[in-house]
């Protein structure tokens, strides 16, 4: 890959004149025109990027569809389906939220209330984000397992509600901590000085300049929790409308080998549903970040 | 998530807290509610497993380490993610500056591809993947013809683990490209430096920390990737099963947890030694 930074040519590539006024004005603030040989890499890029991601996916919506939309309906009501799609969604609500309380918490006092032992907080924040899904499944199962050191959650919607607060962790204590670490402390200070509580300072005050990066951890969190599976499946141990959930139901899908084809339609139309709701995520995100950044 | 992984998280000298008295009933009690929620979720079962590890002894571990499917495991797991993390580094550099450098029509639909495989779960990556290169998908002839086995083999193991990897040394690049400018490397351009020269001399130096970071998180992402290998790989013992594939098999199968939580301690050791070295290269220069 090679870098083309003569100046900006007044033709690209295709030969076709590069248009004047808005667009030639964003570009010289926002970065170069392309060149010949960056023009080339951006090609080999999206071609890659396109076998690798967007065919892939594009593929898992067509096969979803493959028998229409009621091939699709069909799929996704199936009662054990519906619980298992419905279990997930509401465990990822749940997760998230709590996300969205505890991470705010941590992010705060690791910022603001400095004291001995935050350095190793700080640490074990990244643990569940480094750790491989697997690791994180057995490490629940040693703590949480059947013959394991504390309470019994095996097979139990407890069991998963738990490794999935400790995959995702990490998630909005990070998004939130720089921010917190940027904040200008002056309007708090002024607040206080008017006789502000530390709450009412905290929630008219701090609470508003912190929400976009507490929903955007927290969206993150919520989609990571949707298509969790590996640290799941051990403590889960697969109970039909009880801790079966998506991923899952998606995995066992593809073992059918009695009735393969309809299976892997059917395990499409449930991937189309996370896909979708992964999507949903990605685009609310964008909007908050565009929204933050009009302001700031 | 290009915030979670590349925040910083020491820095610039904090101001002393203010009314340190008077707050220090309400900050004992937040301090006490963190460190016992981290302590309890994530400490405590992380202990627990190291508990578990050598309660059977020291020759339990070493035998599980010791078993050739175990050994065939680690080999399979480093061929897989050496390869995904040198491919990951080579298109995570070239998004990375067509990304940060270069404005064109479908930057930003590229930006929001990248960032993608953060929020698909990792089985449908392998449906998707399976869907376009299995025998039956669409691009299954042409492989076929090719002679190629990309699915149930290591070529789709591959495919599986740079998909759930790829947004990460790109997130780790584009800002340290965006502060670096493009002064130096338009100077270098007047004086006659090539892209190749300009690359090598100028561009990679500037990345050089910021691409080990990503490297580090890459390769700890890429070993004990599980969900998306597990649908691409079939999963057949000492062919296509790495070591997290091996963990899963252990626990559900053979019921060998013994085994099980010795691979998954080294498994636990690679990402811990990971997460120091990240912090490290944090720490030395802040990116």
């Amino acid at each position: 890959m090679t870098v083309q930074l003569e100046e900006a040519p007044a033709v690209d590539p295709a030969g076709a004149p590069v248009a004047s006024g808005r667009r030639a004005r964003r570009s010289a603030r926002t970065g170069l025109s392309l060149g010949a040989a960056s023009g080339l890499s951006l090609g080999v890029v999206v071609l890659w990027m396109s076998l690798l991601v967007l065919l892939p996916l594009a593929a898992v919506v067509g096969k979803a569809f493959g028998s229409g939309w009621h091939g699709f309906w069909s799929a996704v009501t199936q009662p054990e389906t519906r619980s298992a799609v419905l279990l997930t969604v509401v465990l990822a609500l749940l997760v998230a939220m709590v996300n969205a309380v505890m991470g705010t918490l941590i992010a705060w006092v690791l910022v603001r209330e400095r004291f001995r032992g935050s350095a190793i907080v700080e640490f074990v924040i990244d643990i569940p984000f480094a750790l491989p899904t697997v690791v994180a499944g057995l490490v629940m199962l040693a703590l949480y397992g059947s013959d394991g050191a504390g309470p019994d959650l095996f097979g139990t919607r407890a069991g998963l509600a738990v490794a999935l607060l400790f995959v995702t962790l990490p998630f909005t204590v990070r998004t939130v901590q720089p921010v917190l670490i940027d904040l200008d402390r002056d309007s708090e200070q002024a607040a206080a000085s008017l006789g502000a509580s530390s709450p009412v300072v905290f929630r008219r005050i701090v609470l508003p300049q912190l929400l976009p990066a507490i929903a955007s951890g927290t969206a993150l969190a919520f989609a990571r929790a949707l298509g969790e599976y590996g640290s799941l499946v051990f403590i889960s141990s697969a109970i039909p409308f009880k801790t079966e959930f998506a991923a899952q139901i998606i995995y066992s899908k593809l073992q059918d080998s009695d009735h393969p084809a309809q299976a892997t339609q059917q395990a499409a139309a449930i991937a189309t549903v996370l896909l979708l709701a992964s999507v949903l995520v990605l685009v609310l995100l964008t909007i908050i970040e565009r929204r933050v950044a009009r302001r700031g | 998530m290009a915030d979670v992984l590349t925040t910083p998280t020491s820095g610039r000298p904090r101001l002393a807290p203010p009314q340190r008295e008077r707050a220090s009933a309400t900050s004992r009690g937040l301090r006490t509610i963190v460190v016992a929620y981290v302590g309890l979720l994530v400490l405590v079962p992380v202990g627990v497993l190291c508990f578990k590890t050598f309660q059977p002894g020291l020759t339990t571990f070493f035998d599980a380490l010791r078993d050739p499917d175990a050994q065939h495991a680690f080999q399979v797991t480093a061929v897989v993610a050496g390869t995904s993390v040198l491919i990951n580094m080579v298109f995570g550099v070239a998004v990375a500056i067509l990304l940060a450098r270069y404005r064109f029509p479908g930057r930003r639909v590229l930006s929001a591809f990248v960032d993608l495989p953060v929020a698909v779960s990792p089985i449908v990556v392998g449906l998707a993947l399976i869907l376009v290169f299995g025998p039956d998908g669409w691009f299954g002839p042409i492989a076929n013809w090719m002679g190629l086995t990309v699915i149930t083999a290591k070529p789709g193991m591959v495919l599986a683990t740079v998909f759930v990897s790829l947004p990460l040394v790109v997130r780790a690049v584009v800002p340290v490209l965006q502060q670096a400018g493009v002064e130096q490397e338009q100077a270098a351009a007047s004086l006659g430096a090539n892209a190749f020269a300009r690359f090598r001399r100028i561009t990679l130096p500037t990345i050089r920390v910021a691409l080990a970071y990503g490297v580090v998180l890459s390769l700890a992402r890429c070993v004990g990737e599980y969900g998306a290998v597990l649908v691409v790989s079939g999963n057949i013992q000492g062919e296509t099963e790495t070591v997290p594939l091996r963990i899963g098999n252990l626990v559900q199968n053979t019921l060998d947890t013994n085994s099980a939580y010795a691979l998954t301690f080294v498994l636990m050791v690679i990402s811990i030694f990971a997460i120091l070295v990240g912090a490290l290269i944090r720490r030395r220069r802040r990116i």
